[in-house]
């Protein structure tokens, strides 16, 4: 037996054992690089305009993926409550995902539309002024803070980098089309499209 | 929506999956299997065989592995390949079972339906007047309004700043029932103009004479003053005499139900901010979310709620 050779070699250990856990990886996530149904987006996806891609980043900042998730799973107890399940192809431009891992609050990839803009900011200002019993923390500073738009546009291009077909135009009038907003009209912005682009959804 | 689901992978990237698969499992059974030992007795000067591994003078035995160890390895390896003959793993093979993640969802919900639609298909025969004195639809129908209603006009029913009350007899769209199905099945909207542009003046005496309407304090001269401009301005949807029209959703001004109140602040102020900026609220249409048959219940409980007292 040499297996000594390897374990008093850690430099060749450390190879040999990420070798061998790449094989769940190599079967498991590579061919999903190649399959159409998650790489086309779903018929009518849109690329997130810079408002909304502006409440994304506000999403992002303030954490609301530790307690939301925005993943659907295909259990009729989720789908009664949420609408239909996810599928892959509605994330295909994001990046990072938001799909999240913990559901301290509801699942909020179909929010969009279910609330008046009202109620979100209702909400989002003091969240026990409208739902008495929750736990969540209010963002009043969402309500003063304005946004400056200074790296919307770089934002843009490296997202188009990524592959979201965003276009010229689109980038060059980023700036133009966040600055001076309320971060909150940002992400209700954000938040009202979630979810909202397959029309059969329930 | 099964075309979102129902998608095969190129078949190199199939394969691909189906040799990782088998060879991770194949190399890892070979590899109990070409480890093996078999129990070998201390020899006659009671010297038992070791590794040649030591580390401060005490050397490994090279025993075989346990017995219950071994059987488990084997068991899960038996069981990887059961797993992946009966379930679909190993690309685009299906399984015996035929089973998806979309298949049992739909299982599973035309389980529920085949149980629960017979229920509100009964309920959706019955008048909603009528519907609304069954305890037990009522029942159904509080658990369906807490939760889809309830985010917003509360649990209670009573509203808030913004979220009509349902519990009052105030209707902003009418408390017929038909006008109630309208409202959950479709929506609204209602919008209120700005009209900062009055001037502050002109915002004071309005908001005077629209508390003077419901007989809450104010100050009668300005309020006798903001009468030929609201005559003016606001008559046309909040109707002459104040009452409101149901057919737009224009508050009655005359009774004491507000629909932007803020526990806060003064009615005044609150006023004045409406007058200022105007309002613009939305209810969500919620026959897409609910469907037909739970709007009819839900439509009997908010029926009922305007009717409690």
């Amino acid at each position: 037996m040499r297996h000594d050779i390897i374990e008093k070699n850690v430099g060749l250990l450390s190879v040999l054992v990420l070798v061998v856990i790449s094989f769940g990886g190599l079967a498991e996530v590579v061919p999903l690089f190649f399959q159409k149904q998650t790489t086309e987006p779903v018929e009518g996806l849109e690329p997130l305009s810079p408002l909304e891609l502006a409440g994304r980043d506000i999403y992002r900042r303030e954490g609301c993926v530790g307690c939301h998730s925005q993943m659907i799973r295909p259990f009729r107890a989720e789908t009664e409550r949420y609408g239909h399940y996810s599928v892959a192809g509605e994330s295909v431009y994001e990046h990072n995902f938001l799909w999240g891992s913990k559901r301290t609050g509801p699942d909020l990839a179909r929010v969009g539309g279910r609330y008046s803009d009202d109620w979100h900011r209702a909400h989002l200002y003091n969240p026990r002024d409208v739902v008495p019993a929750s736990i969540m923390p209010a963002y009043p500073w969402l309500f003063e803070d304005v946004i400056d738009g200074d790296a919307i546009a770089a934002k843009m291009g490296a997202l188009r980098t990524l592959g979201v077909p965003y276009d010229d135009t689109q980038i060059a009038g980023a700036r133009e089309a966040v600055h001076g907003e309320r971060e909150i009209t940002a992400l209700v912005a954000y938040l009202q499209q979630l979810g909202t682009v397959l029309k059969d959804a329930r | 929506m099964s075309h979102l689901w129902r998608d095969v992978l190129p078949g190199f990237w199939s394969a691909w999956i189906i040799v990782i698969t088998l060879g991770t499992i194949a190399i890892s059974a070979w590899l109990l299997f070409a480890n093996r030992k078999t129990d070998k007795p201390a020899d006659a000067d009671g010297h038992v065989e070791t590794t040649d591994h030591t580390a401060d003078e005490i050397e490994e035995y090279d025993n075989p592995l346990p017995r219950w160890w071994f059987q488990l390895y084997v068991g899960t390896v038996i069981f990887a390949l059961g797993y992946l003959l009966l379930y679909p793993g190993l690309g685009n093979y299906a399984g015996l079972l035929g089973w998806t993640q979309e298949g049992q969802w739909e299982t599973e919900v035309a389980h529920a339906e085949a149980r629960y639609a017979p229920i509100f298909e009964r309920y959706q025969q019955v008048p909603i007047p009528e519907l609304a004195r069954d305890a037990e639809a009522m029942d159904v129908a509080e658990r369906l309004f807490l939760n889809n209603c309830a985010i917003c006009h509360g649990a209670n029913a009573r509203g808030g700043d913004g979220f009509p009350d349902l519990t009052d007899d105030a209707w902003l769209y009418g408390g017929a029932p038909d006008t109630i199905v309208a409202t959950l099945t479709d929506g609204r909207n209602g919008r209120m103009p700005a009209w900062q542009q009055l001037g502050e003046d002109s915002i004071e005496n309005l908001t005077q004479h629209v508390l003077s309407l419901s007989g809450q304090p104010h100050d009668a001269g300005r309020a006798e003053q903001g009468a030929t401009m609201f005559a003016s301005v606001c008559s046309a949807c909040h109707s002459p005499d104040g009452t409101g029209n149901q057919a737009l959703g224009a508050p009655n001004l005359t009774d004491d139900a507000w629909l932007y109140r803020r526990p806060d602040q003064p009615l005044a102020a609150t006023l004045r901010q409406t007058l200022r900026h105007g309002r613009s609220g939305h209810m969500p249409a919620q026959a897409d979310y609910i469907g037909e048959d739970k709007v009819h219940l839900v439509a009997a409980y908010v029926y009922a709620l305007g009717r409690r007292d």
